[in-house]
């Protein structure tokens, strides 16, 4: 498996090179956003969070916002604060200058205004996006590799055929010392009793059933059937009747290998191998903690289909469904319908998203970064204050 | 056995549910292979892709199983070749609803 990659000064790799203009709070998000408009390559992260967040959400919100500049992805960052947040700016930026990487940051009740704030980062960025236009791709090892496994808008397909094509890529990636993240931890409800036998401590299976138990405790405190949200109305279209039962074909995206640990949310694995991350069954705020992780690249299985993407990470769709292939071939790279309908068999398959993969890193774009999906959200667990 | 007679899936010999994958209608045969062996299951309901059927007559209060392990439990009796899903399977999960009234 050849894999081209931009290798960063601190030995993280990358498969993009973007400038990632990272608003500390909501009140810097739509100045973020204009100066990344204005700038090649550069690509804003607007949010609602990083103030009024209570300690363990404020938590969150940096870390994640942290592990996304540090992505290897990202090859320059622009912070910009208002000034009074929670989530202060000179830590945003000292955090994600860590690793070496070019990191500016901009204050807007300093700067004067929005205008001043634009203008002064407007220059910044343009100076980084020459910086690092002239960096150079690579031969680099899939040890490099995280790979973050998605799934959304599933349906029976998903478990029969697609979450298995993760399995195969993901197993293969870990057998060549990469690292693969599961996520989800609602989607695992019914099903970590089969996950957990795979851990490889006893501390890493009870931390396995700990976040399954919280995230089911945190539902049923609400005191409703968690099945219309948990499984969706489309998955029940789709043929899936339990949380369980979408749990027991979700866990197939992480294949075989033994489970090396347990993640927060954003948290990056500290070793190799295949990892579970404790995230909502919400894509786009799953992709965000895994790619805040450090994962460079997601694959993602869809049955009902979907157009999402990501920001800073190439998200590679595949359904098992022919159907949806056929409907939203526009939006998904790799039709693993074909298990379905016995043209081609799932490690068939799992081989083409494997070369998919290769051509990804080495610089083909996926049809979500194509057409510019880039959805972005940020799990919190309460209401701000 | 030709690819093209398949037309639903059981994922492990212990499921007593099988998966429909070409829309079928009442009547019609379910064909699908367990262990290797070559069955049908004639439908007591039109069933669409994706959508499960019941192998076996499943009495109320037993186990849904699917990929060998526990999907949920059937509220009414459902008989072999009849339609599975949210109309006669509830959860054992995520029950909030339930944890309210106890």
């Amino acid at each position: 498996m050849k894999i081209m990659g931009y290798r960063r000064s601190n030995g993280d790799v990358g498969i993009r090179n973007h400038i990632a203009v990272i608003p500390a709070s909501v009140c810097a998000s739509v100045v973020a956003e204009r100066i990344a408009d204005q700038v090649e390559g550069a690509i804003a992260l607007p949010n609602q969070h990083g103030c009024a967040q209570i300690k363990p959400d404020l938590d969150v919100t940096a870390r994640t916002l942290a592990g996304l500049g540090k992505n290897g992805n990202v090859a320059g960052v622009l912070v910009i604060g208002l000034g009074c947040e929670s989530l202060q700016v000179d830590w945003l930026a000292e955090e994600i200058a860590s690793t070496g990487k070019p990191v500016e940051a901009l204050v807007i009740q300093k700067c004067g205004g929005t205008l001043k704030t634009q203008e002064a980062g407007l220059r910044l960025a343009r100076i980084m996006a020459q910086k690092v236009s002239i960096y150079e791709k690579e031969e680099i090892s899939p040890e490099s590799i995280i790979l973050g496994l998605e799934c959304g808008g599933s349906d029976a397909t998903s478990g029969l055929a697609a979450n298995p094509v993760h399995g195969y890529v993901s197993d293969k990636l870990v057998a060549l010392g990469g690292t693969s993240i599961l996520s989800e931890t609602t989607e695992l409800i019914g099903a970590e009793h089969v996950l957990v036998r795979r851990a490889v401590s006893d501390e890493v299976g009870e931390k396995l059933l700990k976040i399954v138990s919280d995230c089911e405790k945190r539902a049923n405190s609400m005191g409703v059937d968690l099945r219309g949200s948990q499984p969706t109305p489309g998955n029940i279209e789709g043929g899936l009747t339990t949380i369980e039962e979408k749990s027991l074909g979700c866990i197939y995206k992480g294949g075989t290998s033994p489970l090396q640990g347990v993640l927060e949310y954003g948290e990056r694995p500290s070793g190799k191998g295949f990892y579970v991350m404790d995230t909502p069954g919400q894509d786009i705020e799953s992709i965000t903690g895994m790619v805040a992780g450090g994962a460079q690249i997601v694959i993602f299985t869809t049955g009902r289909g979907t157009p999402t993407g990501s920001p800073l990470a190439p998200v590679i769709k595949i359904t098992g469904n022919p159907r949806t292939y056929q409907l939203m071939e526009e939006n998904i790279d790799i039709n693993g319908g074909t298990i379905i309908t016995g043209t081609e068999t799932m490690p068939e398959v799992g081989e083409r998203m494997i070369q998919e993969i290769a051509a990804v890193c080495r610089g083909r774009l996926t049809k979500a970064e194509a057409l510019k999906h880039r959805e972005f959200g940020i799990y919190k667990l309460t209401s701000t204050f | 056995m030709g690819e093209s007679v398949r037309n639903a899936l059981v994922m492990k010999s212990s499921d007593n549910v099988g998966t429909i994958i070409r829309d079928l209608n009442q009547g019609e045969e379910a064909c699908f292979e367990v262990e290797g062996k070559v069955e049908t299951m004639s439908l007591k309901n039109s069933i669409p892709f994706g959508h499960k059927f019941a192998l076996v007559n499943i009495p109320t209060g037993e186990n849904i199983i699917k990929y060998g392990e526990i999907i949920g439990r059937a509220t009414s009796d459902i008989p072999a070749g009849a339609h599975v899903h949210v109309h006669n399977v509830e959860s054992l999960r995520g029950r909030g609803d339930l944890e309210v009234k106890s």
